[in-house]
């Protein structure tokens, strides 16, 4: 009896935990049946592919701007990143580096990127919303200044496959974010990273009491969100077979609203990265069945917003109920 | 209760400024006593406990733990040495579980990176039932706990952390009267493991039927101190009346 009793407390408490990812999942596969009646295409295995090669890069800067917003933290600046990291690389490739160099060089930039973002938001302590929005249009600037504001062309065959090619008759775009998605959900819930982003986001002080580095656990997570700008820069300029400075544009803005779909709190300390996951995969879907539909972008604009914002009245009124 | 001293403190004074927060200040607190600092507001009792968990230097004196002289100040030394302070706010982090919160900056890992959460989930277990600490659930989330479970998760932690000497800054403030009794009772069955317990309160009391010993404390001093077994509180309330009459 008593073991019955326990068994239900942990199901309940697997039900409260989950619940906006269960019903993420369930509108998931609605939306599925819903659109597959509305075209025929849609199930076909290559749209399919289309609509997972299509929400791989926000899936995949997802992941990092989980944790980021998990730590209380906010990383506006990754739309500018990817555009800069390529933009260096690109102008790596022309002035004769090798590819591999190339790519390690963009790497290096996205890695420098969220570093200073990191570094200015934890030892100067400046909020990372204002950091990040100031960033955000200095690596852009820098960018533009880099080109001339032209696109660059040109780059050697075998890099369209990063963002064109397929392994195992996936995109490679979605494994590289298959991978980075099971990356972070180990490191989210196997290892002590995880338990520190959740704390950074609703009691700092106690890491620190006891002892924790908290402004390099704190800078670790904007150099993540970094790398992972310039992975996607990697994708989009292989993908576009051109590096152009205006890449990545809003990209931001599109990677928060799948996290907070996803049943991250945007005030910190409660985050799910198979969240952002569904949620990513729910929102590349719907676009791609508006598009199915000819339904024209605008309207896909205005799903997007209304469907966020019931997602966070939803999640808002769920806490109001628990905290009365 | 052991005669063996385990903090002894001389001599001890800390200036902000020229503001004395707490001025020659001598104590001896011996093995698996529980003791109680009492004081108005600005009395010095938070500066005398953020100097013996090593957030403040002192001015000027010494302090002495399990025998040895205390040099560097700062909270991981001093936690090294046994003193462990369960802050007001408790320092619990509310959406973790019970566990991640009892190991928090001491998490078991194996293969250098992944947390052991069976070994750590069994360590807290086992340390929750020796303090005879009651919780329905270990995943509960520290957020969903009443105050006296919270206070009973923060002490775990001190005494997980290798706290022999824990610090409790007004442990029960906030509670119902039947919750600071279990915090309380929780209190005294540490005294029977031999750890010493260092109390900070606002009411005497509160804390009379579970210290062993009382310090008044008032403008940076001890002004006044007895052994609750010898008296009973009605004694000391009068005297206690009169010295903050006197303020
Ligand atoms: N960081 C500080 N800087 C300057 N003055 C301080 C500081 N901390 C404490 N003081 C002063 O030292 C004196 C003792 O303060 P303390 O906080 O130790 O008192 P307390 O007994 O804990 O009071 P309370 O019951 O209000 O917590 C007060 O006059 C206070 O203003
Ligand atoms: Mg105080």
């Amino acid at each position: 009896m008593k073991c019955d009793l326990q068994i239900k407390a942990v199901n309940n408490h697997f039900k409260k935990k989950y619940l906006p990812q269960i019903i993420l999942f369930v509108l998931l596969i609605i939306s599925l049946v819903v659109i597959s009646f509305t075209s025929p295409y849609f199930l076909k295995w290559y749209n399919i592919k289309n609509i997972l090669d299509q929400s791989a890069i926000n899936i995949l800067l997802g992941v990092s701007m989980t944790l980021v917003i998990c730590s209380g933290g906010l990383d506006l600046s990754v739309g500018s990143i990817a555009a800069l990291s390529s933009v260096v690389m690109a102008l790596a490739i022309h002035s004769g580096f090798s590819l591999e160099i190339s790519i390690f060089i963009c790497i290096l930039v996205g890695t420098i990127c969220g570093l200073i973002n990191g570094y200015i938001i934890s030892c100067i302590n400046i909020n990372p919303f204002i950091v990040t929005i100031s960033t955000l249009w200095i690596y852009r600037a820098l960018t533009l200044v880099l080109t001339n504001s032209s696109p660059i062309y040109g780059f050697p065959n075998e890099f369209s496959v990063i963002g064109s090619g397929s392994f195992m008759g996936l995109p490679i775009s979605f494994i590289i974010t298959l991978g980075v998605v099971i990356f972070g959900t180990v490191l989210f819930h196997k290892t002590k990273y995880g338990k520190y982003m959740i704390a950074f986001g609703c009691a700092e002080a106690s890491l620190k009491r006891v002892g924790v580095s908290v402004n390099l656990y704190k800078i670790s997570v904007y150099v993540f969100s970094g790398i992972l700008a310039a992975v996607t820069g990697i994708i989009l300029t292989s993908k576009l077979n051109c590096a152009d400075p205006l890449a990545g544009y809003m990209l931001e803005m599109e990677v928060i609203s799948i996290v907070i779909l996803g049943g991250t709190s945007i005030k910190g300390g409660r985050a799910s990265i198979v969240g952002t996951l569904i949620a990513g995969l729910l929102m590349g879907m719907l676009r791609n069945g508006l598009i199915m539909n000819g339904i024209a972008s605008y309207y896909q604009q205005l799903l997007v917003g209304l469907i966020l914002i019931f997602a966070v009245i939803l999640s808002e009124r769920d806490k109001l109920c628990k905290g009365s | 209760m052991s005669d063996e001293v385990v903090l002894k403190i001389s001599h001890l004074s800390k200036y902000f400024g020229n503001i004395k927060a707490i001025e020659n200040i001598n104590l001896e607190i011996f093995k698996g006593e529980i003791v109680a600092f009492v004081g108005d507001n600005g009395a010095g009792k938070s500066t005398l406990m953020k100097i013996l968990s090593g957030e403040y230097r002192p001015s000027s004196g010494e302090i002495e733990i399990f025998g040895e002289k205390v040099v560097k100040f700062n909270p991981k030394s001093l936690i090294k040495k046994g003193i462990t302070t369960v802050y007001q706010n408790l320092a619990l982090v509310d959406n973790l579980d019970i566990v991640s919160n009892i190991f928090l900056g001491y998490e078991k890992r194996k293969f250098m990176f992944f947390l052991q959460h069976r070994e750590m989930k069994m360590t807290a277990e086992k340390l929750l039932k020796n303090l005879n600490i009651n919780i329905p659930s270990l995943e509960s989330e520290v957020g969903e706990l009443s105050g006296g479970q919270r206070q009973g998760v923060a002490i775990a932690r001190a005494i997980h952390q290798g706290g022999r000497i824990l610090i409790l800054d007004e442990p029960t403030a906030a509670m119902g009267i039947k919750e600071s009794r279990e915090v309380y009772k929780l209190i005294k069955s540490l005294s029977k493991e031999e750890i010493t317990v260092l109390i900070v309160s606002h009411n005497i009391q509160q804390v009379f039927d579970v210290a062993d010993k009382v310090y008044i404390m008032k403008r940076g001093n001890i002004v006044n101190q007895f052994k609750t077994h010898d008296t009973n509180y009605n004694e000391i309330a009068d005297i206690i009346l009169g010295e903050y009459a006197a303020c």
